[in-house]
């Protein structure tokens, strides 16, 4: 970090590294490294973070939704808020890792692995509030198609419905891709491992895959064939979250800039959390060659950049509201500016208009301390965008005489501080079980020496 | 088993002669001349892919792509069948006098079954087409095969290929800069 590139022509892996360097280095975080005293301490920390979420959920089995704040009118509360927050997060493993590589930027390649492991454990949190917010989650089988006793069939033309098809099917192509994308690696984690239980885990799970140059021929087909499924896909899934609002006649939902503003808050939300969790670990493991500055600065780009998108949906909403004429859409607007949520709207203001702001100076950009700070504020901020949008729009509709008060409990907030154990509990138990980095792309990021002056 | 590699072999119990490069280039200009001197049945191994590889061995593969169209419309074509036949013969709901026909709304869903039903073959036709999982295979009884994974390039000419000859396949491949030279057994 001494070094200072300019942007443009700083490279993505750092110089002096070959094919045997690079392997050793990734691969022996997982093989040979000594686990650093970080891990153990945090993993034992979210492991019992995780059980605040065991505890509410567990609870709420056994004695019944009343348990969550969630009433007449705001029937959405937390569950629903976390629900989204956590399927955005997962959004930016799917950008890097498909967008980026039909987009052919190789900086992704170092950290594309790890911010997919992201998505799949961010979609399993998302998933789960869904089917307990359903009150009996034994029951949730009765979300999907499929010929029944009852006679009955979900409604195709609800956007609901279309939910649990769009986040199902996200849930499948997440793990479908990043598991194609370890083969070559769990291959490479075979042949260096230590121990008979190592070799036969990760041989297993290579599929005997051995690197041969039809094997390639094939992967590579197949790889990109998943990018270029995954792109829509990534859209179509938060589109369709954006549709269980939009698609209602609730004051603030039904607007059309819901989708696209959706898609932005989910790929902002995604790198923030790609950077909450990398940085720590880039320096835990001491990662600083392969997640270079050029990396946190890319990632601070796209950052401000779908920052400003949502900034623009924030605007835009206000504005309508307005330009509608209509009273039901201003009262909203003044509720928002003035209601009994007012605090959580400007807090969301702070935080994900404000303080990204900071990210057009170029050195904060590459400030870990300055990058950590800012990526906390947009997590928390696009939490509280769901609030604004979820329980702030449902409180008070369209008769004062239906108007309440939504106040999660204990055991909201319980379920929702334990997903965010369970999910940095995972990804601690990926790190220690599996490269974090896609071993067989950061050697192809390796500038051949004959070639020379290209660094 | 590996020990067997570096023992002679009779000629029905090797798989083939295979030679070891320091780096790609090598191992790519090493497959040029081999697939120029004839040789059919060969395959090369690395830890990346290597672009120009598969033309280099006259690999040619283009059914993973068709493989997924095929899949991508058959999940076009499950998921609109499933939609209709929910909205329109086996649950038909009247709402506000709408057409049960309503295929507008089946857009996302029927979207949805397509990506998923294309990404699975593309996983699974990957595993067919490259004949994976495969425990076991004979290049593994190379002892210095661990490195293909890591940092060494390899090919392999098998001892099924109509021009393969025990000395003389060896010779070829000791004078394409090679590191060394092992009999494999099958």
């Amino acid at each position: 970090m001494t070094e200072q590139y300019h942007s443009a022509t700083a490279p993505v892996l750092a110089p002096g590294h070959n094919n045997k360097s690079v392997t050793e280095k990734i691969a022996g975080v997982v093989l040979t490294q000594k686990t650093p005293k970080g891990w153990f301490i945090v993993f034992a920390i979210t492991f019992m973070v995780m059980h605040a979420m065991v505890f509410s959920l567990g609870s709420l089995v056994v004695r019944g939704i009343g348990l969550w704040g969630i009433n007449q009118p705001v029937g959405w509360g937390l569950d629903i808020i976390n629900f989204v927050w956590w399927i955005g997060i997962g959004h930016a493993g799917t950008l890097i890792s498909a967008i980026l590589l039909l987009l052919r930027q190789q900086w992704r390649m170092s950290i594309s692995r790890f911010a997919e492991a992201m998505t799949i454990f961010a979609v399993m949190c998302a998933g789960l509030y869904p089917v307990f917010h359903t009150g009996r989650p034994w029951l949730a089988y009765w979300l999907l198609p499929y010929p029944n006793t009852m006679a009955l069939w979900p409604q195709p033309r609800s956007p609901l419905v279309w939910d649990v098809f769009a986040v199902s099917t996200y849930m499948t192509v997440s793990i479908v891709f990043w598991y194609v994308g370890l083969i070559p690696d769990l291959g490479t984690m075979r042949d260096r491992a230590k121990t008979m239980f190592g070799k036969k885990m990760y041989g297993f799970f290579s599929l005997g895959w051995r690197g041969s140059a039809r094997h390639w021929h094939v992967y590579e087909t197949a790889s990109l064939l998943l990018a270029g499924l995954s792109t829509p896909l990534v859209v179509s899934v938060h589109s369709v979250v954006s549709f269980d609002f939009a698609a209602g006649i609730i004051p603030g939902w039904h607007t059309t800039v819901f989708p696209p503003y959706f898609v932005a808050g989910a790929v902002f939300a995604g790198f923030a959390m790609v950077l909450t969790l990398g940085i720590p670990i880039r320096k835990l493991y001491g990662l600083e060659d392969y997640i270079t500055d050029k990396h946190l600065d890319n990632m601070a780009k796209v950052m401000l950049t779908t920052g400003l998108v949502v900034v623009y949906g924030y605007f835009l909403e206000v504005f309508f509201a307005f330009y509608s004429a209509n009273e039901y859409e201003i009262a909203m607007a003044h509720n928002r500016f003035s209601g009994p949520y007012s605090a959580m709207y400007w807090a969301l203001i702070l935080c994900n208009f404000i303080v990204p702001q900071l990210l057009w100076i170029h050195s904060f950009r590459r400030n870990t301390t300055v990058l950590f700070i800012v990526s906390m504020f947009i997590n928390v901020g696009m939490w509280l965008e769901r609030f604004v949008i979820i329980p702030m729009s449902l409180h008070r509709d369209f008769l004062p005489s239906s108007w309440g008060f939504y106040m999660p409990t204990i055991f909201d907030w319980g379920a929702f501080i334990g997903s965010i154990g369970f999910f940095t509990f995972m990804m601690f138990l990926f790190i220690r079980g599996l490269p974090m980095i896609s071993i067989f792309e950061v050697r192809t990021l390796i500038k051949k020496p004959a070639q020379g002056g290209g660094h | 088993m590996s020990s067997q590699a570096h023992e002679p072999q009779a000629e029905s119990n090797l798989y083939g002669l295979m030679a070891e490069f320091d780096d790609a280039d090598t191992l790519m200009k090493a497959c040029e001349a081999a697939r120029d001197a004839g040789f059919k049945k060969m395959d090369a191994y690395a830890p990346l892919p290597v672009h120009g590889l598969s033309e280099a061995l006259g690999i040619d593969d283009e059914r993973i792509q068709k493989i997924v169209l095929c899949a991508g419309l058959t999940g076009t074509t499950v998921g609109f069948s499933l939609m209709y036949y929910i909205t329109v013969i086996s649950y038909p709901m009247n709402v506000g006098g709408k057409p049960l026909f309503s295929w507008p709304a089946y857009v996302p869903p029927v979207f949805e079954t397509t990506v998923l039903f294309a990404a699975l073959s593309a996983l699974i036709g990957m595993c067919v087409l490259n004949g994976l999982p495969m425990p076991y295979h004979p290049v593994f009884n190379n002892p210095r095969f661990e490195m293909a994974s890591t940092d060494r390039f390899f090919l392999c000419i098998e001892a099924e290929d109509p021009k393969f000859d025990l000395g003389n396949t060896r010779k070829f491949l000791e004078g394409l800069h090679s590191q060394e030279v092992v009999e494999v057994a099958k």
